[in-house]
């Protein structure tokens, strides 16, 4: 590592914004998928995500709510996602205050690890009640979550990065 | 009195609090719905939440489909058309015969005194999409309690079984597909008449025939049919065909592997079949007799 990275003074995080990404992770998990093992789970990237960067405005509460909304949607056992959530979004605001200081790749291994812990418990409950192991590609999931990392930080900071006003005559 | 400060930032209980509440809360519901189904009103209220986003979700997928049917070429219908006309030509022979078979079965039956076999209704279903729980095998129908459907009916394809209905949403339902873990069929060996009950291998492919013993007299390919003794599904539904059969002396039980006849992934229109009307109502349990030395006067008189 090479000095210290400038940070950028970002413009706050507008709640509609917010709840319009959270929306499109939850469209995005509805869809009818032939087999989910191997899709990445947005909602929890997406939670991950605010818990991370505005742990003010987001909560274990709205985790808890989010996972029940899953788990009636996709006909799991009900509680099995809003468990895991509920940890996921304690994991993020925990880490939040340092996590940010690490370079993105490095940031998305400390997500990865976040997303593995949340899929191990949902398997450990399922195990409990009485399903079948769906087999390790299961994780994949996770895997290609924490890869989109950097994507989803640039995309849905785009609009914190807005400037203040816009000057057409600006050179730069 | 004892004076405190108002706190200078106001954050609520600890995080480690609320985890912890949020989570007991889950494991609550997690207990209240897998050994209860106590929470069944509450799934059904999130559920109909979730309607709309799942129907948006169904959207594009809907419009794909529909137009890559619409542009499907015209080779591929003639082609379609040609074995429908020659499957039917072949089918045509049976049916003229099927009329006069019907009316010989229903004399005999009624000879032998036997119950006349009432022919289900059925309601035809399409599968909207494959459940979204990678922990067990289910489908979902766009047929829901609004058309008629109940929990527990019967599911089948042109060939045979593929499920059973195992929970009713308003528009939806959802049916657990018989290679699900532990979803029990009882079923009937053609060849012997051998009588089993099916179990879903948790492998989301093959069936189990447990229990039987080492010794029993199956072979592979033997074909196996429903049963018919339960109730829920119709006698001699095709259901799956012996694949593997394991015999080591050193375990009681052989262990009997069984490929589904049905596809359940190749197919989108499935029947479901209505309850037999006549099945007799299960015996109850025998009320304790009030008082032993009551009932101890009463066999005395009888």
């Amino acid at each position: 590592m090479t000095g210290e990275r400038p940070h950028r003074i970002l413009r706050p995080a507008s709640a509609a914004f917010m709840t319009l990404t959270v929306a499109l992770a939850l469209l995005f998990n509805l869809l009818p998928w032939r087999d989910v093992r191997g899709i990445p789970d947005l909602v929890a990237l997406v939670l991950v995500f605010w818990c991370i960067h505005q742990p003010r405005r987001t909560g274990i509460g709205i985790a808890w709510l989010l996972g029940l909304l899953i788990d009636a949607g996709n006909g799991t056992l009900l509680g099995q996602h809003a468990l895991a959530y509920s940890v996921l979004a304690f994991g993020a605001m925990a880490l939040h205050r340092r996590i940010l200081w690490f370079p993105l790749w490095q940031q998305a291994a400390h997500v990865l690890v976040l997303l593995l812990v949340g899929q191990s418990l949902e398997v450990a409950v399922r195990l409990a009640t009485g399903g079948a192991f769906p087999g390790f590609f299961y994780f994949a999931g996770s895997l290609i979550a924490a890869a989109l990392w950097p994507a989803a930080t640039f995309v849905l900071l785009m609009p914190q990065r807005r400037p203040e006003d816009v000057d057409l005559n600006r050179p730069i | 009195m004892e004076h405190q400060a108002p706190p200078l930032f106001a954050r609520g209980p600890a995080p480690l609090v609320r985890l912890a509440f949020f989570a007991g809360l889950a494991v609550l519901l997690m207990v209240l719905d897998a050994r209860f189904r106590y929470a069944e009103a509450l799934r059904q209220g999130l559920a109909l939440l979730a309607y709309p986003i799942q129907r948006l979700a169904l959207a594009p997928v809907q419009l794909l489909s529909g137009t890559a049917d619409y542009f499907a070429s015209q080779v591929q219908l003639q082609r379609d058309n040609e074995s429908l006309r020659a499957r039917q030509l072949e089918a045509a022979k049976d049916l003229q015969t099927l009329g006069a078979l019907e009316a010989e079965n229903a004399q005999l039956r009624r000879l032998l005194a036997a119950r006349e076999r009432l022919p289900r209704k059925s309601t035809f279903a399409e599968i909207l999409y494959s459940g979204r729980d990678p922990f067990s095998r289910k489908v979902i129908i766009d047929k829901g309690g609004n058309h008629g459907i109940q929990a527990g009916l019967a599911v089948v394809d042109e060939i045979g079984v593929i499920g059973q209905v195992t929970r009713v949403y308003p528009l939806l339902a959802e049916v657990t597909l018989i290679t699900d873990k532990d979803q029990p069929i009882p079923v009937q060996a053609v060849r012997t008449g051998l009588r089993a009950v099916a179990y879903g291998a948790g492998d989301g492919a093959t069936l189990d025939l447990r229990f039987l013993a080492a010794n029993v007299d199956i072979q592979n390919g033997d074909a196996l049919v429903t049963s018919g003794i339960d109730g829920t599904y119709p006698a001699g539904l095709p259901v799956a065909n012996v694949a593997r059969i394991e015999r080591d002396a050193a375990y009681t039980f052989a262990k009997i592997s069984c490929v589904p006849a049905a596809g359940a992934g190749n197919h989108r229109q499935v029947l479901v079949l209505s309850q037999e009307a006549r099945v007799p109502p299960a015996p109850e349990a025998e009320a304790p007799a009030p008082k032993p030395i009551k009932s101890k006067r009463v066999r005395r008189r009888e």
